[in-house]
């Protein structure tokens, strides 16, 4: 068998996500080679072939890569990953968007979001935002997998010494066109891969009062989330949404603050190590699933929280 | 111009889902069904874009066996034209469905199709990326702000990290987030108005297609639950219970 991993990155450092996909793929079991397909990425083929066990890094440098526009990228993977077994990369926006157009070009089906293997031809995954959980077999020649990075542990980021291939296949639909984007600008770590989460529902009441919620973050150099109530009451921007619809986080430590615990929430942070919540309503559902309860108003137990914090950190 | 809106019957949102216990799968029997709400807001989509003068048709279509005709009259009663059911009571996987909705817009040639990002059953969020791939056409897919402009489309997109706007050339495929519409509701005048819209039934053998199964799901369990822990009396026992017994600070 062989494996084929398309790097998560952006153009200048590897996602972690990655990493995880290879993972993913040494679960499968055969050669891995990851396809970096960006633009000015050299940077990225370099951290890619440092991964363990991954054999060959494949490079497609374009202008065509650079937005990583769903109809290029899937008319280059169906191009070069038509020789391979499985086609696997992360379950992020970028691989939910072209993956799909892959196996239509490919005439195969996809089997999305998995959080474990089975064996070469069959999967775990969530189903009904996770309020089920369904193994499915692919019966298609060539298997084309999206990831979700927090079912498996990344490989070493360092210690392979992959070769680097650069392939001069240009795939430009001109069918869209990059016109502009919005980054969230943070120094915080991504929500999706820091090892401690803190997130805020509707108890935060305003935007204003989730500056409480950062200096615990920096404290606790945390990523900041919250709940899709905290979304759609306008207190912060969309990427900050932990859950089914939003982003899916397991962090060792996940620390949810005024949030009740709708289905919605627990289907993005139930896979968490350790999960603290904080609510003033005993009955919130959170409780059920959290390590450490704490029943309190959340505008004195934030303050006090940093406080301690500060003692021991 | 013309606007196809692909709508899905699946168990409504507010219910809770039930494994079977034989583990084949999630008990349907019984159970409220409704809309796919990604696909309520490509319907409300569409709507305001006949609204504001830029559709003039909009074209309905959904797939799945006889009951899912409810979910093609309720897009009809929110403001949808007309009604296409593909009648099919097997299970029809993503590949399958976009080979159907391809022939649909072969022969209904729309210049915008619009698909919910994906459904809140299988989760899968593959459709409307392949039905652009058999198309030939581009896509927005996660679609938060829709502005057509002539013979291109702005889609704003939702994607991890913030937002990125990409300009499509028409015919093109969008598939909608939950942010970019708030759906109404629709009136009782027009949910009698629609049930005398024109609903046209056909198979997947009229369209050419053939069903296949390419994914056999062998089993669906329930999730492992999570147990609940122990409630602190206050902040300095929480945060010593986080340093000293679950060690994660």
């Amino acid at each position: 068998m062989s494996i084929l991993v398309i790097a998560e990155h952006d153009n200048s450092s590897l996602k972690q996500a990655t990493l995880s996909v290879v993972a993913a793929a040494k679960a499968i079991g055969g050669d891995i080679d990851v396809l970096v397909a960006g633009e000015n990425c050299g940077a990225v083929a370099e951290a890619a072939a440092k991964a363990e066990g991954v054999a060959k890094v494949l490079v497609a440098d374009n202008a065509a890569y650079g937005h990583f526009l769903g109809e290029n990228l899937g008319e280059l993977v169906a191009e070069v990953g038509k020789g391979y077994s499985h086609i696997l990369t992360s379950a992020g926006t970028t691989g939910k968007d072209f993956m799909p157009r892959v196996a239509a070009l490919l005439d195969v089906a996809q089997v999305s979001d998995i959080i474990r293997v089975e064996s070469e031809d069959t999967f775990v995954r969530p189903i009904y935002a996770g309020n089920a959980i369904a193994t499915v077999k692919a019966s298609d020649s060539i298997k084309v997998i999206t990831v979700r990075p927090t079912g498996f542990d990344p490989v070493a980021a360092e210690g392979g010494s992959a070769s680097v291939e650069q392939l001069d296949v240009v795939k430009d639909a001109g069918l869209s066109s990059f016109v502009g984007e919005e980054k969230a600008k943070s120094d915080r770590p991504d929500l999706a891969s820091a090892g401690i989460v803190i997130s805020g529902g509707r108890g935060m009441q305003n935007g204003e009062n989730f500056k409480m919620l950062e200096q615990v973050a920096d404290l606790l150099g945390a990523g900041m989330g919250a709940s899709r109530a905290a979304v759609d009451a306008g207190f912060v921007p969309n990427d900050m949404q932990v859950g089914q619809t939003g982003k899916i986080v397991a962090p060792q430590l996940y620390v949810a603050v005024g949030i009740s615990g709708a289905i919605q929430h627990l289907a993005g942070m139930s896979d968490s190590k350790v999960i603290v919540a904080i609510n003033k309503d005993e009955e919130a559902p959170i409780f059920q699933v959290a390590d450490y309860g704490l029943v309190a108003d959340l505008f004195e137990a934030v303050p006090q929280l940093e406080e301690e914090l500060k003692k021991v950190l | 111009m013309k606007v196809l809106v692909a709508v899905k019957r699946v168990i409504d949102y507010n219910v809770k889902v039930r494994v079977k216990p034989d583990n084949t799968g999630v008990d349907l029997a019984n159970v409220k069904m409704a809309m796919n709400p990604f696909c309520e807001i490509a319907v409300e989509e569409a709507v305001r874009l006949k609204e504001k003068g830029i559709a003039n048709e909009i074209v309905v279509v959904s797939i799945g066996p006889k009951a899912c005709q409810e979910q093609i009259r309720t897009a009809l009663a929110l403001g949808a034209d007309r009604g296409i059911h593909i009648e099919v009571d097997e299970d029809v996987q993503s590949l399958d469905a976009a080979k159907l909705l391809k022939a649909v817009v072969e022969k209904e040639e729309p210049k915008l199709v619009i698909l919910g990002k994906q459904s809140i059953d299988s989760d899968n969020n593959q459709t409307g990326q392949m039905l652009a791939a058999l198309t030939g056409m581009g896509q927005g897919t996660f679609a938060s702000e829709v502005v057509v402009d002539g013979e291109k489309v702005n889609v704003t997109r939702e994607v991890d990290g913030g937002l990125m706007t990409l300009s499509l050339s028409l015919p093109a495929v969008v598939t909608t987030d939950l942010r970019l519409n708030e759906p109404r509701y629709a009136s009782l005048p027009n949910i009698m108005k629609a049930k005398k819209k024109q609903l046209d039934t056909m198979s997947p053998a009229d369209l050419g297609v053939e069903i296949a199964s390419r994914l056999t799901t062998l089993k669906v369990e329930a999730p492992a639950a999570r147990q609940a822990g122990v409630k602190v009396a206050d902040v300095a026992e929480l945060v010593d219970k986080l340093k000293n017994e679950a060690k994660v600070i």
